[in-house]
């Protein structure tokens, strides 16, 4: 619409008069990148000084960079077995997720009835209760049958946490395939299963990629049910590791802790980076339009 | 019709599917939630050999209790400024991204930042920010004037709180930014067109078409931000551990202490059922008029 219009037609005068505004907009977009960012960029600043300078100095870019404490936060802080820990735990868990939810999303965006009644149901209330609540039950299940501490409790945990997000994000993307595609392989001979392998399976994988990442930055994020179920500090996840250094300990360890963070945000950046478009758009097709 | 009659229908799935996942969903998480609610009308401690159930005498305890009190009131302080916040600055941030600005494309990125960083790293980040001697804060404030001298804003009674809640913001804008952006877009341009034939301002524009139209997305955001805010625990807890002195101690952080500090997991469970009820009440109230409206 306004493209069949030329932009020379447009009457000058009104631009003219909204210049000013728009270098306004422009200054407060640019404060609100420098809120959003910076800190972030300080987290890396930081990583990079020597711990006398971190005190002393106060200045923004460290004066002699130095990667020693990325060498402390792998030999004293354990950054790296923490990590592989984390990944190994939001790894499984983002696939059995998957696993799961696929058969229920499917019934869930095809169908209408008492049971996606049930489960929509059970979506919404997850989000409304608090951890604390079912914390102690599940601790004592799982002691039970001999998962506390153990990366196996903590994987079967993040798969029952996060199963109802990535239901209400894979249902969505399979709501978009039109159900007329379905139909169409089923009048030409397909049974139900070869429907959903070679229909409906290929057009859903860009889906499925961002609903794993999800689950598994969720995962690789979590800090509550990984700092109460494990116990021992040779299966303790990154996020845990590195909420221990606080008090005196911390104060004289922030090159480390800081390198460490550096070290444990990449993952997330890079997948994030990597996904957003597809990861915001899930959102809102599982979120806003059904 | 006739042509459909030898397709049992879309999402025809046989039951058994369902079954792998239903155990282990219920096992982990209908049944812990309901031994949970149960376990808040006990007297369960760590260790306890045997309980007894006690009706209503955790809640009485509770309403006796002047840490409960204290908990919630910061509880509800945090949850409303950061619900507020994060609305408020997101709408702001939503039109910025929607006017078709320079670099917009560069900004829509930069602005995801905190929302990829792991909880605990903020934390790190920002007592890093606030630091007294170290602090980004403290420097810059220091050498613009402001400060004379400088601020332990985590350890400060007056300054703990505030400096909580601007860490919630800045953790909670992106994802409500991308979500009242998405709505932004999904307003039609004729609308405007039409305002602007008609000679509407800028401002009315936003007040008369914007804003009516973009009240469902901003509930709804306003509704999950709440329930959120108000079970919040990993962020406040590596930037002050509820400290100092309480004054940023969320109900989730007193909670917690209740249950792993002292063992008394019977209130610690109670606690949880007060704020399940707190949230259900004032999220019912908000949306009810969207759900209202969304029956056909």
């Amino acid at each position: 619409m306004t493209s069949s219009v030329n932009p020379a037609q447009l009457p000058k005068p009104r631009r003219a008069k909204l210049q000013p505004l728009r270098a306004l907009m422009g200054l407060a977009l640019l404060g609100y990148v420098l809120f959003l960012a910076f800190p972030l960029v300080w987290l890396l600043a930081t990583a990079f000084k020597p711990t006398g300078e971190i005190f002393t100095t106060g200045e923004f870019l460290p004066r002699v960079p130095t990667v020693e404490n990325f060498g402390e936060a792998v030999r004293d802080l354990g950054v790296i077995g923490s990590a592989w820990n984390t990944f190994i735990v939001s790894f499984t868990s983002a696939i059995l997720t998957l696993a799961i939810a696929m058969p229920i999303s499917y019934t869930l965006a095809r169908r209408s009835g008492g049971f996606n009644r049930a489960i929509m149901i059970w979506i919404l209330v997850s989000q409304t209760f608090p951890l604390i609540l079912i914390i102690v039950p599940l601790f004592l299940i799982l002691a039970r049958v001999g998962l506390v501490n153990s990366h196996a409790g903590l994987v079967i945990v993040y798969i029952v946490w996060s199963l109802p997000f990535v239901l209400w994000m894979l249902q969505g993307y399979i709501k978009s395939i039109p159900v007329e595609l379905e139909e169409a392989a089923t009048v030409d001979g397909a049974t139900q299963l070869q429907v959903i392998r070679f229909v409906l399976l290929p057009l859903i994988v860009p889906g499925l990629v961002a609903t794993g990442l999800y689950a598994f930055i969720n995962a690789w994020n979590e800090f509550f049910f990984a700092l109460v179920l494990l116990k021992s500090p040779e299966l303790m996840t990154i996020q845990v590791n590195l909420s221990r250094l606080r008090g005196l300990e911390g104060l004289a360890r922030w090159g480390p802790l800081a390198a460490g963070s550096v070290l444990a945000t990449l993952p997330t950046l890079v997948l994030f980076a990597f996904m957003q478009r597809r990861l915001v758009s899930g959102l809102l097709t599982g979120g806003v339009k059904s | 019709m006739t042509r459909r009659s030898r397709y049992a229908g879309p999402g025809h799935v046989p039951l058994w599917l369902f079954l792998p996942t239903l155990i282990p969903v219920i096992a982990l998480s209908v049944v812990p939630l309901v031994q949970g609610l149960w376990m808040g009308f006990t007297d369960y401690t760590l260790g306890a050999t045997q309980t007894r159930f006690i009706w209503f005498e955790n809640f009485a305890r509770m309403l006796r209790d002047s840490q409960f009190w204290a908990s919630f009131g910061v509880g509800a302080i945090w949850t409303l400024s950061v619900t507020a916040g994060v609305v408020i600055f997101g709408m702001g941030l939503a039109l910025l991204l929607n006017a078709r600005l320079p670099l917009q494309g560069l900004a829509r990125v930069l602005v995801l930042i905190p929302w990829a960083i792991p909880p605990i790293i903020k934390g790190v980040i920002w007592r890093l920010v606030y630091h007294p001697q170290a602090g980004f804060l403290n420097n810059w404030l220091l050498a613009i004037g402001v400060l004379a001298q400088p601020i332990d804003w985590l350890n400060s009674f007056t300054w703990a709180l505030p400096a909580v809640v601007l860490v919630g913001i800045w953790t909670g804008l992106p994802q409500a930014t991308v979500v009242l952006l998405a709505g932004l877009q999904s307003i039609p341009d004729e609308l405007f067109e039409a305002a602007k034939l008609d000679g509407a301002s800028p401002w009315a524009l936003f007040r008369f078409v914007t804003l009516p139209l973009l009240m469902p997305v901003i509930l709804a955001t306003v509704a999950l931000e709440f329930m959120w805010q108000f079970n919040s625990f990993g962020l406040v807890y590596t930037l002050t551990e509820g400290g100092p002195a309480g004054t940023t101690r969320l109900p989730m952080l007193f909670a917690y202490e209740e249950a792993f500090r002292f063992g008394n997991l019977a209130y610690a469970s109670a606690l949880g059922t007060a704020m399940v009820i707190v949230v259900g009440v004032i999220v019912l109230y908000t949306v009810r008029g969207q759900i209202r409206g969304e029956k056909p």
